[in-house]
């Protein structure tokens, strides 16, 4: 027997219609024809406007009949559409009152919020047509993937290394030498996993990558002339569309089967992928910016207004999405669902996150009802949430985010401190030792794991790691903003020569001081992430706000992998050995002593003597040894691990504490050194000579295991 | 789109022209569904074939799934290079059996 709900039950214009279901919220496909359903609270009545594919004009407008409406959503199902050729958006009649918040006005066709796919951008940073009355066009997704027997990871957080990349400039280099259509795409990426599992993350993050338009504020700069685009894309278009332009298949509208086939075969070699999403705010910007979807549905819903009508701007980009709105907070919740069951998404990284726990008015909330939903939320049980614990309107909640006991942090104060303590300056080895176990002194009295800690010491906002070493100072002028703009704290040295150098004493140092960053960054506890393209020395030429360079600027530049090999091969080996070690990767804070009585404390200080730090506030000097057995609260055994840190610039003999009984002591990494004897495979130390001690070269550390 | 049938022996040879696209697949559907038998042999020659949607892709796996239910087999040839790569970068390639020229996809049967 056939369904009766195959059948239409109305007719406008020549359109054959039923009521829809109001739920979920988006187009749908459903047997003969598609289902629509949006929501507005405060609109008066909505059209559906139909296009063919880039077509100028619609080919038809149907107006919701007023019996196709429940609650506050406009619901319909349209009959024999060609739904594979179908762009659609809506029109929203309305009070238009800017004081009240509306904006209604039904010259604007708007972009579905829920819309799975969005054209307009197919190919990156093709003009498109400036007069076309709908630029940024909702279509129809299949949502057919055959995923076979993949699932998210759901490898544990303190086991992952994370790599934060741009999906662009990862590979759109001609130096990548992959088959030109797949230039910076997705394809792209999927082409360098070998690579990946070479370097032996486990983990990348994908800087934006849900629609948005690259000509966003795009401008040529005052003296060059050169082209200026949203090239980082913190700036949404929609929620639920993977961007066309980061797709090789995008002019087909294949983007979402052409990410969800890197997702699966990144998850074959047990790679995870975590998006860095923006719900903060949305491409609209302030009041004289487009209107593209949400301004034009229901602005006072989704954005915080202030008495008089104008936008609060939380997030320094014009508006701030009002995400502790019920409405809207069940949007972002949709939003993550979908990216978790649909694309099989690990987890999220969240732009100014402190701004989702804000109420309308601007206020931080102590219970944030957005941040309490997504960390008991059944289907994102298993996702990892990340929190950028600050935003741009002055709140910073590093330590204090509200968690749940789900949340982890990226953590600033671990780049400062790491950053600080690197170049040598004074009374940070107190610090450096809360930073090295994870930051109990922020995260352990709330009861929150080092796993907590996201640990960077570079991201793409401020310096690569090799500008670190190389620049006192940012030198963004190529921004146009007459070196304005990025941060100015960044906690840098050059070496004693601003910017690139033949002296090979100066560039000597700057490797020694890009080992010791990387060293501490793989010995810490918590989770570390690193920098796409630092692996080889990838350069910014001091700019540490490259947000709107689509230029071999931001490409990575891998003929620099081949110039950097003993570089690359030091931070290989780093990797290789976090994984081989439990000991750096513990599920709990460490206790400074020993509580399984093996001998020795889970972590112990140590100084030029054994057993003796010196915390004073001159100190340049830390080292630290982690028992073997302690490792995962003693669940593994592992070894003895001793790491000293020498940031003095002058060399220091350091006396070692003993080994297990039995055992010796054997060279991982001496920063020191020159290549190949700065860093050894895991399994193939060589032994220390004496075993009593060791000179630790200036501005260098040692690890040294004992077996 | 024109579809040409073929009985050769021991297999069908079906012959499409034209672009595979979601209004052109359905006649595709049509015509190749009822080949579908157990234990056939269904050779796709695909030479003319300059485009192909996300529509047409979709219904090729349907025919995958179709053939492999009933225990029947299916060989792709002559696609362009483009639809090949297109195929690979959104899953759908590693699904099939696929052959340059239609000697080699008898050899595949």
């Amino acid at each position: 027997m056939e369904r009766i709900d195959i059948h239409p039950t109305h007719e406008i214009n020549g359109r054959k219609l039923r009521c829809g279901q109001p739920f979920p919220f988006g187009a749908m496909l459903v047997p003969g024809g598609v289902n629509f359903a949006i929501y507005s609270s405060h609109a008066s009545s909505c059209t559906l406007v139909l296009f063919n594919k880039k077509e100028p004009q619609p080919f038809a407008e149907i107006p919701f009949p007023e019996a196709f409406r429940i609650g506050n959503v406009f619901c319909m199902t349209v009959f024999d559409l060609d739904y594979e050729n179908l762009e659609y958006g809506y029109r929203m009649d309305g009070p238009n009152n800017f004081q009240a918040g509306h904006w209604f006005d039904t010259s604007k066709i708007l972009l579905d919020p829920y819309a799975k796919i969005v054209s307009g951008r197919d190919v990156w940073g093709v003009q498109p047509d400036w007069n076309d009355i709908y630029q940024h066009r909702g279509r129809i997704s299949f949502d057919d993937f055959d995923w076979q027997d993949d699932r998210p990871l759901d490898i544990p957080l303190e086991d992952m290394i994370i790599y934060e990349m741009h999906a662009r400039g990862f590979t759109k280099d001609e130096s990548a030498r992959i088959k030109d259509s797949h230039r910076g795409t997705f394809a792209g990426i999927r082409d360098k996993i070998s690579y990946l599992q070479e370097l032996g993350v486990n983990t990348i993050e994908l800087m934006p990558i849900f629609e948005f338009d690259e000509f966003e504020n795009s401008r040529r700069h005052p003296e060059t002339g050169e082209l200026l685009l949203n090239y980082w894309g913190y700036s949404t278009v929609n929620f639920f569309a993977p961007k066309a332009g980061y797709a090789a298949t995008g002019k087909f509208g294949m983007q979402t089967d052409e990410l969800k086939t890197l997702v699966k075969e990144l998850h074959k070699v047990g790679i995870a992928v975590i998006l860095d999403v923006v719900f903060n705010h949305t491409a609209e910007g302030n009041e004289r910016g487009p209107t593209i979807s949400f301004r034009g549905i229901d602005n006072k819903t989704y954005y915080m207004l202030t008495p008089e009508g104008y936008y609060f701007n939380f997030s320094g980009t014009g508006n701030t999405l009002n995400c502790n709105n019920p409405i809207v907070r069940g949007m972002v919740l949709d939003c993550l669902r979908y990216w978790t069951a649909e694309f099989h998404i690990d987890g999220f990284r969240f732009d100014l996150a402190s701004i989702l726990g804000r109420d309308p008015w601007g206020f931080p909330l102590a219970n944030p009802p957005l941040l309490e939903t997504l960390a008991f939320d059944p289907i994102l049980a298993r996702s990892k949430l990340i929190a950028e614990a600050w935003d741009a309107g002055g709140l910073y909640q590093v330590g204090s985010f509200p968690n749940y006991g789900r949340w982890a942090e990226w953590n600033g104060k671990y780049r400062d401190s790491v950053r600080k303590f690197i170049k040598g300056d004074l009374g940070l080895v107190g610090e450096m030792a809360q930073r090295i176990q994870g930051s109990p002194d922020l995260y352990q009295a709330a009861g929150r794991p080092p796993s907590t800690s996201i640990n960077f010491i570079t991201a793409h906002d401020g310096f690569t790691l090799a500008d670190l070493v190389s620049y006192n100072g940012k030198h963004n002028e190529a921004n146009g903003e007459h070196n304005n703009d990025g941060a100015n704290d960044n906690y840098s040295w050059n070496c004693g020569i601003e910017g690139p150098t033949d002296n090979i004493y100066i560039q000597a140092l700057r490797h020694k001081l890009m080992r010791n960053a990387m060293a501490i960054l793989m010995v810490s506890q918590g989770v570390p992430m690193i920098l796409m393209g630092d692996e080889f020395g990838r350069t910014q030429y001091g700019n540490n706000n490259t947000y709107c360079h689509d230029s071999p600027l931001n490409w990575l530049n891998w003929n620099l992998l081949e110039k950097e090999k003993d570089w690359f091969r030091f931070v290989q080996y780093c990797i290789a050995f976090r994984h081989a070690h439990p000991v750096f990767r513990n599920a709990e804070h460490f206790q400074n002593c020993d509580y399984l009585g093996t001998g020795y404390p889970d972590i112990s200080w140590h100084g030029v003597q054994a057993w003796h730090a010196d915390w004073s506030a001159t100190s340049r000097v830390l080292a630290f040894m982690l028992c073997g057995q302690h490792a995962k609260g003693g669940k593994v055994k592992d070894n003895q691990i001793y790491v000293a840190m020498n940031m003095h610039h002058e060399s220091l003999w350091f006396n070692l504490p003993e080994p297990p009984l039995g055992q010796a002591w054997y060279v991982f990494a001496n920063t020191g050194a020159k290549p190949p004897e700065d860093i050894h495979w895991p399994g193939s130390e060589p032994r220390l000579d004496s075993q009593s001690g060791l000179l630790v070269g200036d501005r260098s550390l040692v690890i040294l295991l004992a077996k | 789109m024109n579809i040409d049938i073929k009985q050769q022996d021991g297999f069908h040879l079906v012959t499409l022209a034209g672009e595979v696209d979601a209004n052109t697949a359905p006649k595709v559907h049509q015509a190749i569904m009822p080949l579908a038998e157990p234990d056939t042999k269904i050779i796709l020659d695909m030479t003319e074939v300059p485009y192909m949607s996300s529509a047409g892709l979709r219904l090729l796996l349907f025919l995958y799934r179709q053939t492999t239910a009933n225990a029947a087999t299916l060989v792709l040839v002559g696609l362009s290079e483009e639809l090949i790569d297109t195929m690979s970068v959104t899953g759908f390639l590693e699904f099939f059996t696929i052959r340059d020229t239609l000697d080699a996809g008898k050899a595949a049967l």
